[in-house]
Order: structure tokens, then C-alpha cells, then sequence
């Protein structure tokens, strides 16, 4: 049997996951770890923090300290990880639903403190552990049991709203887009501040059928049909982006890190050990 | 038991003026209370301060009847000197309060006015306040109270509160 | 013995937290507590430790509850509207079993209500704010003092039992200044984080009860991978469907505190030896229920009081001895009556239980209690 290194980043005994048959999310799992094992980040150093949700189920299956927090509570409780321990690598995982709805708030001021966090949002575009409602990052007319006409809110892209907030390293790839996903993360993790990468993934239990877009492999070619590197995004005639998205690194940025920048104030405090 | 009660509108200083009277006593060794009502205004609104010094040990935390009452504004006055212990003593500012109660007992100070002319700001009014109030309860002596402004203010501005606290303490002829 | 000094509740509360070894603080500015907040944000980055204001009183939870996990000893402080916004993470801790304490300012609600004014109108909501079933231990005291000192006993236990602990302290007492003695450091007994007693090879399961019914988990970055969540769980710390477990889980969240309920019900009698009447009092209501009472002994009323420092879990014990003992109880509460009903559960009929409720934004005065205890030895409402 071929050697899997990355299966020391596993709980195998946690295994098979409960996502569908299809789903996105173990492609983005991995990806993360693979990621991890790329950077070489020590395992006992390397906290999961997820949400609630079907992404955020990935936590329970890591091999490493997990915490599967409330819904849309990540970020705060990873911030206080690390900014309690700045020595400890936290990865956060959270969906579309967590992150950008109930979180939306933490989301923001995580991104605004630039606290060194890596924030992996999975975007299945829908609710899928409640059976498809609609999120924030429903795209509009599309259908969700909440919205069986179609979605008439506008929806968020998380990506720029990570880069207003003040995130300092923005990007987004798919789960067909395997190794470009893994390496999108792995720059996350060398940025020392609040890192936010979007992993469009294939719901096609919920989002999928609710929109007539076929089973897994369909949906896996509409993220390779309609996903377009940031480079030619940049070069394509307003017309021609109608039903396509960019995928790549959107946006890197210097400031100062959170922790760091409080280890400043203990110094100015005399309380530096 | 002396119940002390210190009003004016938010900014005045009341609160802090309490805060020190009450830390000048526990220098002292007595038990001391200090409590405040204030509204939601940081500037303006009623602001009431009040101090309880003593002997024994104090459990019902707020005046219920004062024997002094420090009034530097009109609605302050209004408010809060109806309580007035029978034989007490209303303090009020002179200028700030023009329409003083009808008290048999009111000793009228110039409170403000003094904090602007002879030490430059009227935000040492509470200050002057505060020598004026030791002056006529004699609650706590003049160089604790002295030691305990000097410990509160701001280190640069402590000779200008020394001023303040004399200016206040002799403005009271007894 | 430190010498005398004016002190603030709300700041011997933060000087307690200290005191017990808290070295983290994350919160949200409401009145009438943000003197905790702004006292922890001065004194810990000279300790080396983290201080941050949160975007928001849930977020507040959860940092100190990530902090936690991290190794740290944290705090968290807030008033009325921030406890409602905090009670979903305070169940988490509950459920995750990790050690925090949330302190309650009270003030006079409902919604935003009396933002500046006392109220003991969060007594119900300490002990049932969070969904679900969940032992609670809350803590209220009555003088600065006690602030400090139940800090530090509410930091112990909620390191002691990993458990949320909630410091219900009142306006009364949080901005009142009054001459404190504090312990010195080396006199104050500290309860250190529990750590785990054998390794990962060794089979360790983060929730695995010890002897006392209380896990060791391990912090994070201690290399022993747990797994944490509010998903009720088994030993191992991963979620379970089990009915057995479930039950199993639920059962020993509440009998790890309960089974010590006597001894961490922390109360104190006035006047109870030959007593015929008792007061029930606590917080800062208490402080005018004894001068109250002492007045009425001086009237000839054979009154004593129990004055209860541990609200959550209920004294019952002493109320059921006191109940036995006397006629009647007199329970003074800022709220519209709350307490009251526990006091009336646990008295079991053996006493008449009257309530003196007040809810206006004033605190009781000493004569408005003499009347009510000249009235319940009268048997005025009999």
C-alpha cells in the first residue's frame, strides 16, 4: 500500500468522516494538511479551531490539539489562543454559513486585529448541515430551502471583505484546484498576521441539487469551467466575467502583527518575562 | 458617624473630591464609605458623591440623613439639600448657586470663582471644595488631607491643588 | 497584613483575579463594571500578561475561553445586557468543562433598563441563563473586601471543578470605595490548573474523571492532540449519540460540584442563637439587612440573619436548619423576587417565608427593614 505521509495529521480512529459522498470539505481537509506538512509546522504546536457547521467538523478528524467551538465563535476563541500562547501556529476552520453570517462580526475584527491566525473558510454556498438553507454566500437567485424562489439577497464575497477588514494575506482557490488550494494555504501560514483563505467546495447534496447542477464530478467541472487564475481574471473584458470567479492571491499586506504588537505594550509595561 | 454628601453637575469634580475626603480618613485610621449616583452624562447632569466616615464599622452604604451637603450648582441645590439634617450645614457656591434653599444654615463660598482667580482653572473648584469642607467639619485633618489630594492629583499639579485645598480652607471664617 | 486603602469593589474584584493568578482579560466596556476592565487593562501587560477589548460581549467569552485552553487563567466581566450575550458561551464551558470566571455587575433590568442603578435581578438568570441542563456556581459578596476574596474563591473553584463560576456582584457593591486590609500574596491559597496525570501512551483521555469527578485535561500545546467541543461527549473527548454517555456526561457535570455542595455554600449568621425571625439576605442588600437587623435587637425583636455568600449552588442546608428554627424569614431582594422561591423550597414549610422586594433603582433603607421585621414578628401578613 502506497505510504501516505500526511496520514500522521489524521485521527484514523475518528475516521470515515460524516460528510456525503461528493462533498468538498475532506478535499479542503486535506489541503490543510497537506499544507501543514509542506511548512513543516510542529504538530503538538498546531491548534484546529473550527465553528459549527459541516466544515467545521474537520477539527474532530485532525491529529492535533482540536476545538470545535460554537457556532460562528472561532476566531474569538483562536485569538485567544493565540494571543495567550503567540507560540502555538492556530488554524481556524469555518464555512460560509459561520463565518460570514453568525461570525461575521468576529470575522471582520479578527481580520482588523491582524492577529496570526489562519482562517480556512469553506464555501459550500448553502447551510448543509441543517439541509440547505441560505447563507450569506448564496449567490443570488440562487435556491435554498429558505429561499425556494431563489436567493434575493445580495451575497457577500469574502474575499473583499477580509481585505477591507484589514486581513494581511487574501486568497481563495477551489476543491478541484487540489495542489493550488494546499499552496494558497502554505503562503498563509509563512504570512505573519491574519490570513484568510476562501476553498470554494462542492456541495452537491444540498447546494447542488437544490440548483439542478448535476452530482460531484459536474460540479467539480463547474469550479474548473468557471474558476480563472488571477492573472487572466485581471485581463478579462467586464463581458466576458458574467458566472466566472477569480481564484488566487488577491491581496498581501505588512502590518503589524497583534501579538507582537501587544508584546510591545508589555514591554512598555515592565512586564516582559 | 458624619454623613457627607458632595453635588454638582458631572465634570465638577464631586466624585474625586468624595474619593479623597474618604481616603483621608481611612489615613486616619477610620472606616470610611464612599458611593456616587451620577446619569449617563460624562459632562453636566446631577452628580451626587457622598461619604460616610466613622469608628465602627459602616454596613448601609449610602447617607440617609446629611449633615453636610456641598451644592455647586443650582439644580444640585435643588436636589439635593431637601434631606438636610435639622441643624445641618448646606455649603453652596456663590455664583453657581443664585437662588440658594431656604436653609436656616447655608455657608456661601465663592467656590469657583476662587479656583479661577487665585489658582488659574475652575477645574480646581472641587479642590477649593474640599479645604473649605475640612475647614468647617474638621472630619479629618488639614495635612492628611493634604497627603491624600497630593497622592490623587497628577504629580505636576500637585503645588497648584496645594494652593486650591488653602484657598478653599481659608475662605472659611470661623 | 497590607496596610488600609480605599478601594473600589469593582477594582478588589480585578486585584483579586490578579491575586489568583488570572494573567488574562477579555471584555467589553459596560456599566456599571468597566472598572474591572480598565483596572485589568493597567495591571496585566505590567504582569505579563494579556488584556483585549473584544468587538463584542460574546466574543469577550470566547477569547478568554480559547486563553484558557492555552494555558492561561482568565477573566471576563460584564453587566446585565453583556450576561444575556454571554450565556452561550458560559454553557459551552459548562459543557467543555473549562475553568472560567464570568463576573455580574447587576444593574436594573430588563434590556437596557436602569444602566447605572443597583439590582439583584440576575440572580435566576446566573443560575438558568444558558440553555440546557448545567450546574452553576455563583458567588456574591457584600463588601470590598469580599470582592476580592470571592474572586479569588471563584477563579479556585472554576479551576478546582472546571466549571464556569459567575462572580454576581451587585452597583452596590462594585462602585462602592471602603477601607480594605488586603492578605498579603504568599497567605492566598491557589488552586493550580489541573494537568494530566499519564501520558498518551499511557491510554490518557482528557475526560476521564479523577477521584473527585473533575477531568484533567491537558492544555493546549502540550502535545496529547484533544479534542474539545460542545457536543456532548464521551472520556475521550470526541462526540457521542449515546444515550448512556449523554446521560452519563450530564449526570457528572452537576454531582462533580454537587456532591461538595455543603462545603463550598458559603454563608454567615447574625443574631441566630436564640432567634425567632430571620433575614435572608445577600450582595449589598445585606449590608443594610444587618444594620437593620442590629436595630431591631435593639428594639427587643429576637431577629437574627443568614447572610448567604454562595448563591449558586443554594444553601440549603442552613436554610433548612435556620426554617426549623424560626417563625418566619424576611428575604429583601432588589428584584421583583427571585431568591425568595429557593429560600421558600428549601424552608419546606417548617417557616413562613415573606418577601421584601424593591426594584425602583434604590437601595433598601435600614428603617424601610426595621418596619418589615417589626411587621413579620407582628405577624402582620399572616
Amino acid at each position: 500500500m502506497l505510504e501516505r505521509s500526511y496520514e500522521k495529521y489524521f485521527r484514523q480512529n475518528r475516521l470515515p468522516h460524516l460528510w456525503c459522498p461528493g462533498c468538498g470539505n475532506g478535499t479542503a481537509m486535506k489541503s490543510i494538511v497537506q499544507a501543514i506538512e509542506t511548512k513543516n509546522l510542529d504538530q503538538d504546536k498546531t491548534i484546529i479551531v473550527s465553528g459549527i457547521g459541516c466544515s467545521s467538523r474537520a477539527s474532530g478528524y485532525m491529529n492535533f490539539d482540536t476545538l470545535h467551538t460554537a457556532h460562528g465563535r472561532a476566531i474569538p476563541f483562536a485569538t485567544g489562543i493565540k494571543l495567550a500562547n503567540p507560540e502555538l501556529n492556530v488554524v481556524v476552520i469555518t464555512g460560509d454559513g459561520d463565518c460570514t453570517a453568525i461570525g461575521g462580526n468576529h470575522f471582520i475584527h479578527g481580520a482588523r486585529r491582524n492577529v496570526d491566525l489562519t482562517v480556512i473558510m469553506f464555501n459550500n454556498h448553502i447551510y448543509g448541515m441543517t439541509g440547505g438553507q441560505a447563507s450569506p454566500m448564496t449567490p443570488l437567485h440562487k435556491k435554498a430551502t429558505t429561499a425556494p424562489y431563489g436567493t434575493v439577497d445580495r451575497p457577500f464575497d469574502a474575499c473583499h471583505l477580509a481585505e477591507a477588514a484589514g486581513a494581511t494575506y487574501v486568497a481563495r482557490s477551489t476543491a478541484f484546484h487540489v495542489k493550488h488550494l494546499s499552496d494558497m494555504i502554505a503562503a498563509g501560514f509563512d504570512n505573519k498576521g491574519f490570513s484568510f483563505i476562501e476553498a470554494v467546495v462542492q456541495c452537491p447534496t444540498a447546494f447542488g441539487r437544490k440548483n439542478k447542477m448535476g452530482d460531484a464530478p459536474d460540479m467539480m467541472k463547474w469550479m474548473r469551467d468557471t474558476a480563472v487564475m488571477k492573472a487572466a481574471w485581471d485581463k478579462l473584458p467586464e463581458d466576458k466575467r458574467e458566472g466566472k470567479f477569480p481564484i488566487g492571491l488577491f491581496y498581501q499586506a505588512d502590518f503589524l502583527e497583534y501579538t507582537t504588537a501587544y508584546q510591545e505594550v508589555i514591554d512598555v509595561a515592565g512586564g516582559a518575562k | 458617624m458624619a454623613q457627607i454628601r458632595l453635588s454638582g453637575s458631572g465634570g465638577q469634580g464631586v466624585i474625586t473630591a468624595a474619593i479623597i475626603l474618604a481616603e483621608a480618613a481611612v489615613r486616619e485610621g477610620k472606616e470610611a464609605v464612599q458611593s456616587q449616583s451620577y446619569g449617563p452624562e460624562a459632562r453636566g447632569g446631577a452628580s451626587k458623591a457622598e461619604v460616610i466616615i466613622s469608628d465602627q464599622p459602616i454596613y448601609h452604604p449610602k447617607v440617609l440623613v446629611p449633615e453636610l451637603v456641598l451644592a455647586l450648582t443650582q439644580a444640585a441645590a435643588d436636589k439635593y439639600s431637601k434631606d438636610l439634617a435639622v441643624g445641618g450645614t448646606l455649603v453652596i457656591d456663590t455664583d453657581l448657586v443664585p437662588n440658594p434653599p431656604n436653609f436656616p444654615n447655608i455657608i456661601s463660598i465663592p467656590i469657583t470663582k476662587l479656583a479661577v482667580d487665585k489658582i488659574g482653572k475652575s477645574l480646581f473648584a472641587n479642590i477649593v471644595a474640599l479645604g473649605a469642607l475640612v475647614k468647617i467639619t474638621e472630619l479629618v485633618d488639614f495635612e492628611t488631607i493634604k497627603k491624600a489630594v497630593a497622592q490623587r492629583v497628577p504629580p505636576a499639579t500637585i503645588d497648584r491643588n496645594m494652593q486650591a485645598l488653602q484657598v478653599g480652607y481659608d475662605a472659611v471664617t470661623k | 497584613m497590607s496596610e488600609a486603602r480605599l478601594i473600589q469593589g469593582n477594582e478588589a474584584c480585578a486585584q483579586g483575579a490578579l491575586a489568583a493568578g488570572v494573567r488574562f482579560f477579555g471584555g467589553y466596556p459596560i456599566t456599571p463594571s468597566t472598572e474591572i476592565a480598565e483596572t485589568m487593562a493597567q495591571k496585566l501587560p505590567g504582569l505579563g500578561g494579556k488584556f483585549i477589548q473584544m468587538e463584542d460581549e460574546i466574543a469577550s467569552m470566547g477569547v478568554v475561553l480559547g486563553a484558557v485552553l492555552a494555558g492561561q487563567k482568565a477573566l471576563t466581566a460584564t453587566s446585565g445586557p453583556g450576561f444575556s450575550l454571554k450565556q452561550e458561551l458560559i454553557g459551552f464551558a459548562a459543557c467543555a468543562e473549562i475553568p472560567i470566571v464570568i463576573v455580574n455587575v447587576q444593574r436594573v433590568g430588563p434590556s437596557t433598563g436602569q444602566p447605572t442603578s443597583p439590582a439583584q435581578g440576575d440572580v435566576m438568570q446566573a443560575r438558568w441563563g444558558t440553555h440546557g441542563d448545567h450546574p452553576m456556581i455563583a458567588l456574591s459578596p457584600w463588601t470590598v473586601r469580599e470582592a476580592y476574596d470571592a474572586t479569588i474563591l471563584a477563579v479556585n473553584y472554576s479551576e478546582r471543578f472546571r466549571t464556569p463560576v459567575i462572580l454576581l456582584m451587585d452597583e452596590i457593591v462594585g462602585h462602592l470605595r471602603e477601607k480594605v486590609v488586603l492578605p498579603e500574596l504568599k497567605d492566598i491559597e491557589i488552586y493550580p490548573r489541573r494537568v494530566p496525570k499519564i501520558t498518551r501512551a499511557e491510554g490518557y483521555e482528557p475526560y476521564r474523571p479523577d477521584e473527585d469527578m473533575v477531568p484533567n485535561v491537558a492544555d493546549f500545546g502540550q502535545g496529547y492532540h484533544i479534542h474539545v467541543t460542545g457536543l456532548i461527549h464521551d472520556e475521550t473527548g470526541f462526540p457521542s449519540g449515546s444515550p448512556k454517555v449523554t446521560e452519563d456526561a450530564i449526570r457528572r457535570m452537576h454531582e462533580k460540584i454537587m456532591h461538595v455542595q455543603d462545603e463550598i455554600t458559603h454563608f454567615e449568621e447574625f443574631f441566630m442563637e436564640d432567634a425567632q425571625y430571620a433575614v435572608v439576605a445577600y450582595g449589598g442588600t445585606a449590608r443594610t439587612a444587618y444594620e437593620a437587623v442590629r436595630t431591631a435587637r435593639e428594639h427587643g425583636l429576637k431577629v437574627g440573619m443568614v447572610r448567604l455568600m454562595t448563591i449558586w449552588p443554594f444553601a440549603d442546608k442552613i436554610i433548612k436548619k435556620t426554617a426549623k428554627q424560626v417563625k418566619a424569614i424576611l428575604v429583601p431582594e432588589l428584584n421583583y423576587g427571585q431568591l425568595v422561591g429557593e429560600v421558600e423550597r428549601a424552608a419546606g414549610g417548617s417557616a413562613r417565608v415573606k418577601l421584601l422586594a424593591k426594584y425602583n433603582t434604590e437601595i433598601f433603607t435600614p428603617q424601610e427593614l426595621v418596619e418589615a421585621i417589626e411587621n413579620l414578628c407582628a405577624g402582620v401578613d399572616e
